[in-house]
């Protein structure tokens, strides 16, 4: 196999472009495609301040690089879950990005400022995991993008991730995920500029120019993941995409181009009738948000368990 | 060969001369979930292993809807 560019001997194949690349037209490409992604979402303006929210993930790292490539002023912003093991090594592997590229990582720690961790937090709340994962992360980034005077709260989220939620959304008709499911949503009524500067690379290609770049990310999968729905889906839409290349990308960018729109309306009256958090200030469309709720169930004093425990509850 | 797998970790020898596609066929792995790495480079499809290579099979996809 030769690169489409320089006919030099490739590395990988891009089979959805029917292409190969040697590494360094290869890394050319991704950052081309983060760029487009940039120009036609109109995602980050020059001179923009974009805070990276950092798992020490391939994608989180891949999305940090290309955006301090392409000339984008960002900082990261980690999240300790308290996941065991895979929370102390992905940390370790955002620190290690950050410090070698001289990029500030700011940390905040789930049981140190809000009393839970994923696990026992879930458990406690009785919600999946993954739940109570996703609405603490949303939360905190949204938080500390506003609070620090970000433009704009930037995720690792790519091609194949977009396509396996498309795919739940549309298999459940969920209508209104379906109009808010856009690689950028404008900051308003509290929120900021959320954008997803990945949606044209898929995830074999963020992994590979992690690889290529020498990016040591954490390779290893959160254990909370293990059988959940969405790696269902994407394990789904590879199967379709080796018979059919290109079949994820065409049916998340039909779906913008095409169908998108007719589901925006509903999420926009949604957007409309938010107002502060009465405990936290973070716009919701109840008088107590998600997360403060989620706060109140998850978080356990320690005084109360051994209480419990001491009377023979457990 | 040596291979190298994760998920769980483990490691398997395997008879070359063998294409990077053939090897993923018979290990029954999508093409599309996985890289294949030698030292610190990638390895293309129809690229040769022989007996004295060691390739890392590297799934590529992460869970986590949240
Ligand atoms: S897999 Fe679930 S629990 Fe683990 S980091 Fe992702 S969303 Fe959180
Ligand atoms: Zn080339
Ligand atoms: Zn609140």
């Amino acid at each position: 196999m030769k690169c489409r560019v320089c006919r030099e001997p490739a590395v990988i194949d891009v089979r959805r472009q029917n292409a190969n690349y040697c590494c360094e037209h290869f890394l050319r490409m991704c950052r081309d495609q983060v760029a487009r992604a940039i120009d036609e979402f109109a995602m980050v303006q020059p001179g923009d301040r974009c805070l990276v929210a950092v798992s020490g993930g391939k994608d989180s790292l891949a999305v940090w690089d290309l955006l301090v490539e392409l000339g984008y002023a960002a900082d990261g912003l980690y999240i300790g879950l308290g996941i065991g093991e895979y929370s102390d090594a992905s940390r370790d592997h955002a620190r290690a990005f950050a410090s070698s590229r001289g990029l500030k990582l700011t940390e905040i720690d789930l049981r140190a400022e809000y009393g839970y961790d994923i696990p026992t937090g879930a458990r406690t709340a009785h919600r999946a995991p993954c739940s109570a994962c996703g609405l603490s992360k949303r939360h905190i980034f949204d938080k500390a993008a506003i609070d620090g005077g970000y433009d704009v709260l930037v995720t690792g989220h790519n091609l194949d991730d977009e396509a396996a939620v498309l795919f739940g959304n549309v298999l459940h008709w969920q209508t209104e995920y379906l109009g808010r499911q856009l690689p950028v949503l404008p900051a308003q009524n509290g929120f900021p500029r959320k954008v997803k500067p990945l949606v044209r690379l898929g995830e074999r290609e963020t992994a590979a120019y992690c690889v290529l770049r020498g990016i040591d990310y954490l390779v290893d999968e959160c254990p909370m993941a293990a059988g959940n729905r969405h790696l269902g889906y994407k394990d789904a839409l590879n199967q379709i995409e080796a018979v059919s290349p290109g079949s994820k990308f065409d049916f998340y960018f039909g779906f913008l181009k095409r169908a998108a729109g007719h589901f925006r309306s509903g999420a926009e009256v949604d957007q409309a009738e938010l107002r502060a958090c009465a405990r936290c200030g973070a716009p919701t469309p109840g008088e107590v948000c998600a997360f403060c709720k989620l706060v109140d169930q998850a978080a356990q004093p320690r005084t109360v368990t051994v209480m419990l425990n001491q009377r023979g509850h457990s | 060969m040596k291979v190298l797998l994760r998920n769980p970790k483990r490691e398997l020898e395997i008879e070359g001369p063998m294409s990077v596609v053939a090897l993923l066929k018979r290990l029954d792995l999508n093409r599309e979930a996985v890289l294949v790495i030698r030292g610190d480079t990638l390895v293309p499809g129809d690229a040769m292993l022989d007996d004295s290579d060691t390739v890392e099979i590297r799934p590529v996809i992460s869970g986590g809807g949240g």
